[in-house]
């Protein structure tokens, strides 16, 4: 027994992702995470007077990239406009945002239950600098490097209704941006934020309850939390009889509790207008054809053909794409040996291992050189064991494999004369195999096989072995 | 020598050919500077302008190419920016603000070796008619120090008209150099939005302002234009121009009908007819209409305002700005600062600004006068149809007393009804001197289709010959 037992959730997001280009939105300063306070800035993006903003050509195209990865049609003409409010992190005193004619309208996200989750809108805005807080009564400091921050801001329809899905859509629309080389969503960092509206409905009912606004959530697990605690929150008041505040409440993760931050009739009054400096954005449909060549096949895509066309389970699909380096190995190395699913195996299990807890890798050998492992294994030119040995050998020295395992005397292959020889030999020694063959030959192969094996230290073909067996035997 | 009665082209030349130095004009304009002190026109002349002129004089000794305005002194209003140089915008708020770079038309007009001699006063944050808004004291009328120098490029018209530099640089939103210009018996243009980069002046109006030059003759301002012109990087709002010269064997003025009814029972309007009959020998004279030019200063005091509310709220006192003494915390460093920042006229303005942007009036003020412009700047294209240029009065009289209108507000924002629909429109206007009242100067505006600048001031320089004030 809940106190959500009564209630529908209601929820829906609104996500902020820093996009990744070389520099600012609307300046030429460098767009860098991490750098000594106030040294990537200049008259632009501190809001000097007379400073002018320059439209940064390729942040648009992340945007619209990110737009044609979430399914949203790109407008053809988009405007900026101006929101206004003052804030010491914002330094024109406005933030240059989009309202009524955003870049991408539309779109959504498919989560695995199959239920559709529809986007309103992805727009392109600037963000703000960063305060510190020094203490109370001696001040606090502003630091304008993070001022005109390329973002996109994506905001759904309120179709979300617990906390997993939500935490799954957030991790869907990651996945994407990262795959696509858009964002890097590093939520640490702040380069991902996400604010939560939520609103509870009475079971069966068709009306909507009044919604609260929960900002400042940068991880999946206060996104989380925060839903949770605030569902159950607004349960409690209205089973209780009372009514939900519509108001704006800030998530402090360590106590575990949101707060109001401001109510409706503090509601601020952003007195949004066309920014006059910045002209209307025009996409043709080339551009977005343009845009559309330099995106890898989504995440989710590529998986399907991975399953379908390369009969792959399921799960080795969705690890060989958690990643554009990964899956993009992976396809490599299938272009070097058509033999997918052993590929996926070295990959999944012997390569993952090399790369075992570190969070941006890149594998130790090229796709060329593990595919030409495989294959060799494949064959049975060498057995696994020799394999493995192989591969190390290769990351040691960096030398082709073929090279190397001529150079480690792995290639020595046994002539059917030597396993001739070898036959003939055993039929002599023991007397009791030879009759056992002629009886059943099923029972004793395994052995005939063992022995060759035995004694040419592994180095024979096992399938020669038994096609010569007959000849002797 | 007097240098004070020479154009810019004479002093070019004149330096060029040797016949004085460009340090001989620029002390001579410095110490005119001095001596007229109480116009409050010039309020600092840069201690480096003596030194450039020297550097210019050496460059041009040794054989060097210079620019095309060599050695000649050019003053700047006090909201354009000019690296380490002191830039106020006459506000109190920008105390010892020192620009920490420089502006795209003080770049050009370095990089063609002019002297930036100083910068000029103007009413606060370029709004008003008549520089009287200002922390430097009221500025001076030229011709008669009782009345009014105009708005807000009071500084340049007046230091042009006192003979205290040879061309000045304005800034013009609704009017602010036309206006002046015409109170100070000068010339002064506003050429098509976009021709001149906006980068490093300090926004009023940002879909409105122009910068420009104001000068003796239509012929020195064309030539600063030239300058300052072209598409800047730094500017997306600037757009390819062609300023080079159109003749045409004869030009037609249009006289716009709803001008003349405006104009009504207004003192100057027998001399503007005067004018118009003397004119009819030299140009072909039409009617024309632009129906809703009447509605230009109510869109404008919707869109000037709105703009300016949000391009001023970067004036906070949190960054650059004094900040109050009685700031306590975040919000009374916003509101005290603020208060105590900005004179009157700017509050005033604000607020209209906030009311026209606030949600639930968005729609009923700032779209419906966004609405009403675009419907103005189609009547104007096809008055254009009919004619070159319209002619109007720049104002609709002489300068005012000063004190007279401090007190009405209205009366003085009816000072822009002529110059506002250019602003509009986006069109280009030249303001140029063609009489006097009660021994105050009178100016006459041309107004031309956008990016027909070139054929304006053909039309403006012709009318110098044949129908300029003598």
């Amino acid at each position: 027994m809940s106190v959500l037992d009564d209630f529908d959730v209601v929820i829906g997001l609104e996500i902020h992702a820093e996009l990744k280009t070389r520099t600012k939105v609307f300046c030429s300063c460098k767009n860098e995470f991490g750098d000594e306070p106030n040294t990537n800035t200049c008259p632009v993006c501190t809001g000097m007077p007379g400073a002018l903003p320059v439209l940064n050509k390729h942040a648009v195209e992340l945007a619209i990239k990110a737009g044609l990865s979430f399914g949203c049609a790109i407008s053809p003409y988009s405007v900026f406009e101006r929101k206004n409010y003052f804030y010491p992190d914002l330094a024109k005193a406005y933030q240059i945002s989009q309202l009524v004619y955003p870049l991408n309208v539309g779109g959504q996200i498919v989560l695995d239950s199959g239920k559709v989750v529809r986007l309103n809108r992805i727009h392109l805005e600037e963000d703000a600098g960063k305060l510190t807080h020094i203490g109370r009564g001696v001040g606090t400091l502003v630091d304008y490097n993070r001022g005109g921050t390329p973002l996109i801001e994506m905001v759904t329809e309120p179709d979300i209704s617990s906390a997993d899905e939500a935490v799954e859509f957030l991790k869907k629309v990651r996945e994407t941006l990262v795959f696509e080389d858009i964002a890097n969503c590093k939520m640490e960092e702040g380069g991902m934020r996400c604010d939560v509206n939520l609103s509870l409905k009475r079971k069966g009912s068709n009306e909507f309850g009044t919604r609260t606004e929960m900002k400042n959530l940068n991880s999946f697990k206060s996104v989380q939390r925060a839903i949770q605690f605030e569902a159950e929150r607004q349960a409690e008041v209205l089973s209780a009889g009372g009514a939900v505040v519509q108001e704006t409440r800030k998530w402090d993760d360590d106590r575990g509790e949101s707060f109001s931050m401001r109510s409706k009739e503090q509601a601020q009054d952003y007195r949004y207008f066309p920014d006059p400096d910045l002209l209307p954005i025009k996409i043709t449909p080339q551009d977005v054809e343009r845009i559309r060549g330099t995106m890898v096949m989504v995440p989710s895509e590529r998986r399907k053909r991975y399953v379908e066309e390369f009969g792959l389970p399921e799960y080795d699909a969705q690890i060989l794409t958690s990643s554009k380096y990964i899956s993009d190995y992976f396809e490599n190395c299938v272009k070097n040996f058509n033999s997918p699913k052993k590929i996926s195996n070295w990959i999944m299990v012997d390569l993952m291992k090399l790369v075992k807890g570190q969070e941006e890798f890149v594998f130790p050998i090229d796709e060329k050189s593990l595919a030409s492992i495989i294959k060799m294994v494949e064959e049975k030119v060498i057995n696994k064991t020799v394999g493995l040995q192989l591969l190390d050998k290769c990351i040691e020295t960096g030398k082709d494999p073929q090279v190397l395992a001529k150079e480690m005397n792995l290639l020595v292959t046994i002539s059917d004369e030597q396993i001739l020889e070898l036959l003939r030999k055993l039929k002599i020694e023991n007397a009791k195999v030879a009759q056992d063959y002629s009886n059943s030959p099923e029972k004793v192969v395994g052995f005939i096989v063992g022995y060759v094996m035995k004694n040419t230290g592994g180095k024979a073909n096992s399938t020669r072995v038994r096609e010569l067996i007959s000849q002797v035997f | 020598m007097d240098f004070s009665k020479l154009t810019v082209i004479e002093i070019r030349d004149g330096i060029k050919n040797g016949k004085f130095s460009s340090e001989e004009v620029v002390k001579f304009f410095i110490d005119k500077c001095e001596e007229k002190k109480d116009l409050n026109a010039v309020i600092e002349v840069f201690g480096d302008a003596l030194d450039r002129a020297k550097k210019i004089d050496k460059k041009i000794a040794s054989g060097q190419k210079v620019g095309v305005l060599a050695g000649v002194p050019i003053a700047i209003k006090d909201n354009i920016m000019f690296e380490g140089k002191k830039m106020g915008c006459a506000s109190k708020f920008l105390q010892n603000f020192v620009s920490p770079y420089t502006s795209t038309v003080v770049k050009k007009l370095l990089a063609e070796d002019a002297v930036i001699l100083g910068r000029t006063n103007m009413d606060e944050f370029a709004m008003g008619s008549s520089c009287e808004n200002t922390c430097y004291g009221v500025c001076h009328n030229a011709i008669d120090s009782e009345f009014v120098a105009g708005g807000s490029s009071g500084g340049s018209a007046a230091a042009v008209a006192g003979g205290l530099v040879p061309c000045a640089l304005g800034t013009d939103t609704g009017g602010s150099i036309r206006q002046p210009a015409s109170l100070n018996g000068v010339v002064g243009v506003k050429p098509t939005y976009g021709t001149v980069s906006r980068f490093g002046i300090v926004a009023f109006a940002s879909s409105l302002d122009q910068c420009s030059p104001i000068a003796k003759t239509v012929e020195d301002c064309e030539l600063v234009l030239k300058v300052i012109a072209g598409k800047d990087e730094h500017d997306l709002t600037t757009i390819s121009n062609d300023l080079s010269c159109v003749q045409k064997s004869k030009y037609r003025l249009g006289v716009c009908r709803q001008v003349m009814e405006l104009l009504g029972r207004s003192a100057s309007k027998d001399k503007f007819y005067a004018l118009l009959e003397r004119l009819s020998e030299t140009f072909d004279i039409v009617q024309v209409d632009v129906p809703h030019i009447k509605n230009s200063l109510a869109c404008y005091y919707i869109i000037a305002p709105a703009e300016a509310t949000s391009n001023l709220a970067r004036f906070d006192g949190v960054k650059y700005t004094v900040r109050s003494q009685d700031a306590k915390d975040l919000e009374s460093v916003y509101v005290q600062s603020r208060s105590e920042g900005f004179g009157r006229e700017v509050k005033r303005r604000i607020m209209l600004g906030n009311y026209v942007l606030s949600s639930g009036y968005f729609d009923a003020y700032y779209n419906k006068a966004k609405r009403v412009q675009r419907l103005i700047k189609k009547e104007f294209k096809s008055a254009f149809e009919h004619c070159d240029c319209i002619i109007t009065p720049t104002t609709a009289g002489t300068a005012f007393k000063i004190g007279e209108k401090l007190s009405d507000p209205v009366g003085m924002y009816l000072e822009d009804v002529f110059t506002v629909p250019a602003n509009i429109a986006g069109v280009p206007a030249i303001s140029v001197p063609y009489d006097e009242m009660n021994g105050l100067p009178l100016g006459v505006q041309f107004i031309a289709d956008e990016k027909n600048d070139a054929l304006m001031f053909e039309v403006a320089k012709l009318f110098e010959k044949v129908g300029g004030a003598k």
